[in-house]
């Protein structure tokens, strides 16, 4: 699944990165606690969040995760997406909710993929 | 790479949403340098857990990394209250992080665990109204 299969299941907005949809989301996250976000080792994954700050992007960079979806139509603020441009991030805003967005990603095949470091 | 590289920052408190700036600097560094990516993550997510909770809890502090050919150093040290029980802040879970944070997306207690899973090595030395130093080294296979 690319980035733009992402946006079209969710009919998302794309706030930035719209240059880099054709890559590669192999796994996916759900989650507005960013440590468990950074417990998880994903490979190529986008983050769905309800979490709209500064530190989402940053927890995004740390982990290599290539796609963030803002859900319940949140907007991220010009600091985010300055930070996100310059850490090729792409960022998505969708205005399904967490539960419904995680479950139409899963629908079209997106899996949870993470292996627990113990 | 022969010899070692040694890289250090302050760490100010001021501004939570600025947090994260030298691990940001530091995972580039190594990208750059060309270090295995999952030693450049596993460095990264520690090292930020580690400067987040200096913000959290410690209104700043210094971070030194030295980065060796076959290992990388963390030095987190602060003038913060100190951990009083630092088995009990090391269980997950475990937070005495302000509900402001918990908002922000941090203080589940998962800051400590989430160091030690991915450090290969992690030490705290800590003193009550004296402040903390967090020691942690990842090695390069």
């Amino acid at each position: 699944m690319t980035i733009k299969d992402i946006r079209q299941a969710l009919g998302a907005r794309i706030i930035c990165g719209d240059h880099l949809i054709d890559r590669e989301v192999h796994s996916a996250c759900g989650s507005d606690m960013l440590s468990d976000v950074l417990a998880f080792v994903k490979d190529k994954a986008v983050l769905l969040t309800g979490l709209c700050n500064l530190q989402v992007i940053r927890t995004a960079e740390m982990m290599d995760i290539v796609c963030i979806v803002f859900v319940r139509g949140k907007m991220p603020d010009e600091a985010m997406i300055e930070l996100a441009i310059e850490k090729e991030i792409t960022l998505l805003s969708t205005g399904h909710r967490m539960f419904s967005a995680c479950g139409i990603l899963y629908e079209s095949g997106l899996r949870g993929g993470a292996s627990y470091r113990e | 790479m022969s010899e070692k590289i040694v890289l250090n920052y302050d760490v100010d408190s001021d501004d939570f949403t600025r947090a994260g700036e030298a691990s940001s600097k530091v995972k580039r560094k190594l990208k750059l340098m060309g270090v295995d990516p999952d030693v450049v993550r596993r460095v990264a997510i520690s090292l930020y857990e580690g400067e987040i909770n200096m913000v959290i809890h410690a209104d700043g502090g210094t971070i030194q990394v030295i980065i060796f050919p076959d290992k990388i150093e963390m030095t987190l040290r602060d003038r913060g209250p100190g951990i009083e029980d630092i088995e009990l802040a090391m269980r997950a879970g475990y937070t005495t992080a302000p509900d402001n944070i918990r908002s922000l997306g941090f203080g589940a207690g998962m800051g400590l665990p989430n160091m030690k899973r991915y450090a290969d090595d992690l030490k705290i030395e800590s003193k009550v109204g004296i402040g903390t130093t967090v020691k942690m080294r990842v090695d390069i296979p």
